[in-house]
């Protein structure tokens, strides 16, 4: 189960929406396949009926939903690469043909 | 003193340390004259009153440059200040800059930076650990009295004990993480460096506490810590889990721990032994974890709210705007992480990995409860090893990750863990990498305890308690002056809080 294929880490690129060049292809290969066959010792643990910890509060966290003060759209569209602010949008490449 | 004077001191020791050290990414002296002038005018009575203080570059600063040291962000400038920020300025202190990191707070020698690698003011050839590498220089040069950094894996704890002062990871939840930029979730948490544990109960007391701008903020109230800080740890059980600090630590640093731990008994605390069987799990699950966190988190980089985008070509697509934009803006090892959190998460692979790392994640914990049914508190070392040399671990990111042997569970737990000076070893023969040792130089070594939920107040009373009767916290590396004030006593000027 450890060994990874350049197949499978140009996948996860994909997924993680990373354009990785041909030399990083290799390089995470090797590493990303050091790395799984490290953490494989967890498996031989034996969890049957362990619950999982997700995070270690024991509490839930919802509160009264009361509208607050917020950034201004305008705060908010100054730290954008390309936006325009007049009509208070954020701009992207064209996503429709 | 007052405070413009302690601020023009504060960046007269950075001007003369910072081209040795590398520690700082942005100074922000006009604003900090400025507040200086102000808080002389109108004395704070806060109890950090002209501190100056550094923060790491993971904490918005409203119109100051907040970069996570990853060129992603280049160009950024909140809008707004983190609650950690707020509080700080409300208790009197002035930040005068922002600390280089591990990007994204994802290292442990703060090489992965864009910006540069920080050096240990031990040794300028070696890593001052991280991801909070500046901040611990920083504090360790004694540019500044108080440094704030976050910890998701030992990210305080690690640089506090590799830079020979005193740095803490509060209770997951104890401090606000409003305004950090999240690195995994689960773990990630904000505390101080200083020199002593006086001086971290102090900016504690000032940072902690609820915050309902944070969905994980605890209601825990924070008790005073100063009173907390009796000397008396008489009676206080120190369990030492002996099977798990036996494997792999450096000789050197076991003897400074065993020592450390003759300091307490000499002052009436027991040593009990104590199991952790699963710590050694730590670093297998904390990277299933932390990975899967980030991989999720790092997603709202995508070069359309903030920092960089990759220059397109007319017909060139959302998607492939994304994929050039990651790709320019992280760096090796955020990408590695990202890859990996993306593949444990990913269909097929859940259960085998992210889903058993959370199951082992809760055996973690359940040793940790048996183990505070005999003891109070748990000591370890803080790290296997003194600093490392520059270089000597960044082609193998397994071998940077064992580093955080003993750091990781408190993360995982969500425990507060403290980490405080108890020794120096030789710097002579030690590592592998390039550079030239520092002819006579010394390295750091520290210990750790790590306590009960929401119960910082007995590790910061141990370490008070272990301070008073030690020095190592005090000395001071070569490159910082011996004459130079350490604490915030020494530091602080007129129009503090009276005492």
């Amino acid at each position: 189960m450890s060994t990874l294929s350049r197949q499978d880490v140009q996948r996860i690129a994909e997924l993680a929406r990373l354009e990785l060049t041909s030399e990083e292809l290799d390089l995470f290969t090797r590493q990303l396949g050091d790395i799984l066959s490290y953490v494989e010792q967890i498996r031989a643990l034996d969890t049957t009926g362990v619950e999982p910890t997700s995070q270690v509060m024991n509490r839930p966290v919802d509160r009264d939903d009361v509208p607050g003060a917020t950034l201004t759209r305008s705060e908010l569209l100054g730290n954008a690469p390309d936006a325009a602010p007049e009509a208070g949008l954020f701009k992207v490449p064209r996503v429709i043909g | 003193m007052n405070a413009v004077t302690a601020v023009e001191q504060a960046l007269a020791r950075l001007t003369s340390a910072e081209p040795k050290l590398s520690a700082f990414n942005t100074v922000t002296a006009e604003r900090a004259l400025d507040r200086a002038r102000a808080l002389d005018a109108a004395p704070s009575g806060g109890l950090l009153h002209g501190i100056p203080v550094a923060l790491k570059d993971n904490m918005c600063t409203a119109g100051v440059p907040t970069t996570a040291s990853s060129k992603i962000l280049s160009g950024f400038v909140p809008p707004y200040d983190a609650t950690v920020v707020k509080r700080l300025e409300a208790a009197g202190a002035i930040i005068i800059g922002k600390t280089n990191l591990d990007e994204f707070a994802m290292g442990s020698s703060t090489e992965n930076s864009a910006l540069g690698s920080t050096k240990n003011p031990w040794d300028l050839t070696r890593t001052p650990g991280g991801s909070s590498g500046g901040s611990a220089a920083a504090v360790a040069a004694r540019v500044v009295p108080i440094a704030l950094g976050s910890d998701t894996g030992g990210s305080i704890r690690q640089p506090a004990a590799l830079c020979g002062i005193t740095g803490m990871k509060p209770t997951y939840g104890r401090v606000s993480r409003y305004g950090l930029l999240a690195f995994a979730s689960s773990l990630d948490q904000i505390g101080p460096f200083t020199i002593t544990a006086a001086d971290a109960a102090r900016v504690l007391q000032v940072i902690g506490g609820f915050d309902a701008r944070d969905s994980t903020s605890a209601p825990e109230p924070l008790p005073d810590l100063a009173a907390a800080l009796t000397g008396d740890v008489k009676g206080l059980r120190i369990g030492v889990p002996r099977a798990f600090v036996g494997e792999g630590v450096d000789a050197a640093v076991l003897a400074a721990f065993e020592a450390a731990l003759r300091v307490f008994t000499a002052r009436g605390a027991t040593i009990v032994d104590i199991e952790l069987p699963h710590a050694g799990y730590g670093i297998p699950i904390y990277y299933l974890i932390c990975t899967a966190e980030a991989s999720s988190n790092l997603a709202r980089y995508d070069g359309v709210r903030y920092g960089h985008r990759a220059r397109l070509q007319k017909d060139d697509t959302l998607q492939q705007m994304y994929e050039r934009t990651r790709d320019e803006g992280f760096g090796p090892e955020v990408k590695r992480r990202i890859m990996l959190g993306t593949y444990v998460l990913s269909a097929g692979y859940y259960d085998a990995y992210y889903l058993k790392a959370q199951q082992v994640r809760t055996l973690v914990r359940r040793d940790y409860d048996r183990a505070f049914e005999a003891a109070d508190v748990v000591a370890t070392p803080t790290t296997p090893t003194p600093a490392f040399k520059l270089g000597e671990k960044t082609s193998d990111p397994v071998q940077m990750y064992l580093n955080d042997i003993f750091t990781v569970s408190a993360n995982l737990t969500g425990l507060p863990s403290i980490s405080v000076p108890c020794g120096f070893a030789p710097s002579g023969a030690r590592g592998t990498g390039t550079g030239e040792p520092d002819a006579g130089s010394r390295l750091p070594i520290g210990f750790q305890l790590t306590g009960r939920p929401f119960d910082e107040a007995t590790l910061l009373r141990a370490a008070d308690a272990f301070q008073r009767d030690t020095t190592f916290h005090l000395e001071v590396p070569a490159l910082a002056e011996a004459s130079t004030s350490t604490t915030v006593m020494a530091h602080q000027p007129e129009g503090g809080p009276i005492v």
